[in-house]
């Protein structure tokens, strides 16, 4: 039975279409699994009965012929996902014991196409961090290890990669706002794609940066990715930043064939202090490329070292109105006060964390009076000036190809000194944000300690199949089949 | 530019967050920190560039009038730390 | 120059000595601005789909989104931009087809999110004009500085228990239009006029029902003194006042207020302000407040509101006549006096039955009917033109009968007043109770000679009296008026009497 959780979604997808096993054996596999991984601490709400009671519908459903494109496939479901009926947080303490009367777009898309919830998954708290290290359920260990001590899975969306890379269900809806999806996937060797900007409905996802969040896949290779974006992706009237554009067949896309595709080296991602091992990797990406029949352009982005700084103050502005709302009045866990303002500031006192706290404290300040102009409007005057060099660049390039991260997952406490240390893990990635464009992380190689290292693309605006299409020459290539020792599993 | 311990307080007001006052110090050493970071930009020259709010290049969808939500109470209540009677009960506001 | 040096520089400073107040060292000048929030007439919502109906079980007509739960969103309702270019036309105002939300960021119970989306920099209407009509038949040009569209909050009650306040939040996110006007006006009696025909114009145009009571017009009343000529004084706001009456009634107390702490050699702390209806005072609202950072910045859920002008022009076309042209309208095309044009167009519902009954008759009978009957009749019976027992067709079918000597004008208000009031004959036709009680004006000469004749040989004493006294000669009149019941033609009576008495025409 074991071997069950070892079929990637393509796999699973085929095997119940085949009626090889149904959906409630292949759904207890991934629970018992889930069980069993309870030290990753990956899953802040297990939901085997939910899991269950889908799976029979699912069968049922395949039985009479009406199955679903993810008919009985189980995932699991970053806490930032509204989940009708079922405990939501964030990973915050505020939120308390919150249950929602109410789906979010995207899941809703995914249980109508026929996928089974194993259950909420950790991410750092209000999906800001770089490691799962803030969130009120504890970190997240990454199921890759290296001298015998616990890594953080990347963040925020810790838990979805960590779950994916430990084969807790076949793939995780996660969220991306400054490279919470790609960096997370990086760090555990599965592939993460942040869509463009609008592509998913952001309706009943907790919102962090309005204008830079998005949600998207973590799976275990690109096909899975493809087929769950397929079901995430689409309009919705009901967010008014979400497109009006069809949606492509994208698993359709991978045709293996990337000959012509001009591929951009943007120069100014060659870091300072880049570690070797990543200049490396990106080398062999190239070469890779190259021989899969593309043309290497070099490239430049001229404002690149400059979208971080940006990305910390507009991030952080749309984040201390968003959060506002967590007060104690409607919803969470309200601390009492003799008036409305102490029961304001003992409840968002003892709910948010100190990560939470300092983005909120950042965000109110460059809002502020006197501050307004030169801080927020000038980021987003920069932002401007980032999305432009995208646009330049486009010109002469079809996606541009880049490390994901700066470095391999690192130890669990180690960078609890300064949070700038923690902020530049998203070097690489909040350009993509800041100018809403697509990219995804693609596992391309093991660094020196056996760690997984990935390899990001970057495409145009609704260019997602483009970018998996060359994220599959990559993953084709690197042949990429590592797999971290099991050593968390509790089989009692 | 730092964040002195008296900016602290304002913005914590502001933001309706309680700080002890042993917290006081570390945010300011901490804030301080990342708006020097953030400061980097003042080297670009950004003047009579647009600033961009958001990615999105499309028009304003136009919602149609009609009543088509609403009339949900139990559903607006049920998460409530104190209801009463249909409202939801806070400590007292004077005004 | 300085924000305030510009406010300044635009604000009028000639006083007028008619609207002086003396305080115990001189004169002073009231200078008031107004910030109206106007309910926009729409079904739903400005940014969810729920219901707008006044009234309700608390928090029933509340979405998910206005009760700000996580991961909500909002999305337009389009109408309210409509109404909100409408009303800018209306008020001869610059309508903007780029405008922007933008979240005004604070902290109260009744602010589900935490922050209002409200418009800041980029309103959806600029500048525009409204005429006031003063009680001396003047008029004068309030200057409106901007309109935009903002949500409303939900509602608080901090009176019913000791310990808890209770919110609703039916009325959270409701689309208001906020109308600041220049501080152009100097007393009570003119920002009463603007709220009057501000209210007015709302209604013509159908973008605001002007329900004060029911708090969808409300207004911000700023205050402020200054000895004539000097420059602006430091001004309080007073927020919320939901009558015309409290408008005038809080401005005068505050004025007062404010001068005599000057007077008295103090400062105007700059301050939010209530008022008091109980008391007619105001008071400081006791907030621990420094002055709000609002830390606005644009809504990044929303898109600009873009249109093209063409859509404006579209909805220009259809405007109605408005209350300052109808009055005109009036005055030139049915000779009407300035003052009783002003009483008809008040509301359009007036002005459309008043057209009704003129439509083919004589306007000043018509105008006459309706303000000194009608609207009289309304007012005695407390009930509204809607709840008016009678139809326009009736009124004009009633002077019909007058015009063509069916009945004398006497008759008339008895036969109103008989259709108007309740009692059988409550909303019956009027020719249909001239017959029923037989009240045909008897102007046949040989009757009226009869009840000459009879009155006359009746009373000899007066007979001589009014030989002596020409004037008696009305009481004559009087006599045979009561003897016919009222229904002889007055003027064909006097003139008889006169001669059969011999009396000249004086």
């Amino acid at each position: 039975m074991s071997s069950l959780i070892d079929l990637t979604l393509a796999e699973s997808r085929d095997g119940l279409q085949k009626k090889a096993f149904s959906s409630h054996e292949l759904t207890q596999a991934h629970i018992q699994n889930m069980e069993n991984s309870r030290a990753l601490n990956a899953v802040v709400l297990e939901t085997p009965e939910q899991a269950l009671k889908m799976a029979q519908l699912s069968d049922d459903k395949i039985a009479k012929g009406k199955a679903g494109p993810l008919e009985g496939i189980p995932i699991g479901v970053k806490d930032l996902f509204c989940t009708k009926g079922v405990r939501t947080t964030a990973c915050s303490n505020i939120l308390g014991e919150f249950t929602p009367t109410y789906e979010s777009t995207v899941t809703s898309q995914l249980w109508q196409a026929g996928a089974v919830m194993l259950g909420k998954l950790n991410n750092d708290e209000f999906a800001m961090g770089s490691s799962n290290e803030t969130s009120r359920f504890g970190p997240v260990i990454n199921p890759w290890k290296s001298d015998g001590m616990d890594l953080v899975p990347g963040g925020s969306s810790g838990g979805s990669s960590a779950a994916v890379a430990a084969q807790i269900g076949v793939g995780a809806t996660a969220t991306d706002t400054g490279g919470s999806i790609r960096q997370p996937a990086a760090f555990t060797g599965c592939v993460g794609l942040k869509p463009t900007y609008g592509r998913c409905s952001r309706w009943g996802i907790v919102a962090f940066a309005s204008s830079l969040d998005q949600a998207g896949p973590i799976a275990r290779n690109v096909q899975d990715t493809a087929i769950m974006l397929q079901h995430m992706a689409g309009h919705d009237a009901k967010d008014t930043t979400s497109i009006d554009t069809p949606v492509p067949d994208y698993e359709s896309a991978l045709t293996g064939d990337i000959r012509g595709l001009r591929v951009g080296i943007p120069r100014e991602y060659r870091v300072d202090g880049m570690p070797s091992e990543i200049e490396a990797l990106w080398q062999q990406g190239i070469e890779w490329m190259k021989s899969a029949g593309a043309e290497i352009v070099d490239v430049s982005l001229p404002h690149t070292k400059y979208a971080l700084p940006a990305y910390y103050i507009i991030a952080p502005a749309e984040a201390s109105s968003n959060l506002a709302r967590y007060d104690g009045l409607r919803y969470g866990a309200r601390v009492e006060g003799n008036s409305l303002d102490e029961m304001y500031e003992a409840t968002r006192a003892a709910g948010f964390g100190d990560e939470v706290k300092r983005r909120i404290m950042i965000g109110t300040y460059v809002l502020s009076a006197g501050y307004y102009d030169a801080y927020y409007v000038k980021a987003l005057q920069v932002r401007r000036l980032i999305a432009n060099d995208f646009h330049e660049a486009y010109k002469k390039c079809d996606v541009l190809l880049s490390p994901t991260t700066p470095s391999a997952a690192f130890p669990v406490g180690s960078n609890h000194d300064d949070p700038l240390t923690m902020y530049l893990n998203d070097v690489f990635t909040v350009t993509a944000n800041l100018a809403g464009l697509p990219a995804i992380s693609v596992p391309a190689g093991l660094d020196a300690k056996g760690l997984p290292l990935g390899l990001q693309l970057i495409g145009p605006a609704f260019e997602e199949q483009l970018l998996l299409r060359a994220a599959q020459a990559i993953e084709t290539a690197a042949e990429f089949n590592a797999q971290p020792t099991t050593w968390w599993l509790n089989n009692e | 530019m730092s964040v002195d311990e008296a900016t602290v307080r304002r913005i914590a007001n502001l933001a309706r967050i309680g700080l002890r006052e042993d917290e006081v110090a570390g945010f300011s050493r901490e804030l301080s920190q990342i708006l020097g970071f953030v400061e980097q930009l003042d080297e670009l020259d950004t003047s009579g560039v647009t600033p961009l709010t958001s990615a999105v290049e499309t028009v304003i969808k136009r919602r149609e009038d009609g009543v088509t939500d609403g009339g949900i109470r139990e559903q607006i209540l049920a998460n409530a730390p104190l209801e009463d009677d249909g409202y939801f009960a806070v400590p007292k506001v004077v005004e | 120059m300085s924000e305030a040096q510009i406010r300044e520089s635009r604000v009028a400073n000639t006083p007028n000595p008619k609207n002086l107040v003396s305080g115990a060292t001189g004169d002073w000048e009231i200078v008031l601005g107004l910030e109206v929030h106007a309910q926009v007439s729409s079904e739903a919502k400005l940014f969810s789909g729920a219901s707008t109906e006044f009234g309700s079980e608390p928090n029933s007509q509340v979405s998910l989104v206005d009760a700000a739960m996580p991961g909500m969103l909002p999305v337009i309702n389009w109408k309210c931009v409509e109404q909100a270019v409408r009303t800018g036309l209306g008020l001869k105002a610059q309508v903007n087809c780029y405008s922007v939300f933008d979240r005004k960021n604070y902290f109260y119970a009744d602010l589900p999110q935490g922050y209002q989306i409200s418009q800041f920099k980029y309103p959806i209407v600029g500048e525009g004009i409204i005429e006031i009509d003063l009680d001396d038949g003047e008029t004068k040009q309030i200057g409106i500085e901007r309109l935009h569209l903002e949500q409303d909050a939900g509602k608080s009650m901090h009176d019913q228990h000791p310990s808890m306040s209770f919110v609703d939040l039916n009325r959270s996110g409701i689309a208001l239009m906020e109308i600041v006007s220049n501080p152009d006006m100097r007393s009570a009696a003119e920002a009463q006029a603007y709220v009057k025909k501000l209210r007015a114009i709302l209604r013509y145009l159908g973008t605001c029902d002007g329900n004060m009571e029911q708090g969808s017009m409300r207004a911000d009343v700023n205050v402020s003194v200054r000895r004539p000529g000097d420059p602006l004084g430091t001004r309080c706001e007073i927020k919320n006042v939901n009558s015309i009456r409290f408008i005038g009634q809080a401005i005068e107390h505050e004025a007062r207020r404010q001068i005599a702490v000057i007077e008295d050699g103090g400062t105007i702390k700059q301050e939010t302000r209530l008022f008091d209806p109980k008391n007619g005072e105001t008071r400081s609202m006791r907030s621990k407040e420094e002055a709000h950072d609002y830390r606005y910045f644009p809504d990044p859920d929303l898109l600009p509101i873009t249109f093209e002008q063409s859509w404006v022009d579209e909805i220009a076309a259809t405007l109605p006549e408005l209350p300052d042209d109808k009055k005109a309208r009036f005055v030139s095309e049915y000779g009407l006096s300035v003052y009783d044009a002003g009483v008809l167009v008040s509301e359009s519902e007036s002005a459309n039955f008043f057209e009704q009954v003129a439509k083919g008759r004589d306007a000043k009978m018509a105008a006459n009917m309706v303000v000194g009957s009608v609207f009289a009749g309304l007012n005695k019976s407390s009930i509204t033109l809607a709840e008016c027992p009678i139809s326009a067709d009736q009124i004009g079918a009633l002077i019909d009968l007058v015009a063509d000597d069916t009945i004398s004008t006497r008759i008339a208000k008895d036969i109103f007043d008989m259709m108007f009031y309740e009692g059988p004959d409550q909303g019956k036709d009027p020719s249909v109770l001239v017959e029923e009680k037989g009240l045909r004006q008897v102007t046949d000469t040989g009757e009226i000679e009869a009840a000459v004749d009879a009155v006359i040989s009746a009373n000899p004493d007066k007979v001589e009296q009014a030989l002596a006294k020409p004037k008696m000669a009305g009481w004559f009149v009087g006599q045979v008026m009561q003897s016919t019941g009222g229904k002889a033609n007055p003027q064909a009576v006097k003139v008889m009497v006169l001669e059969k008495l011999g009396i000249e025409e004086a």
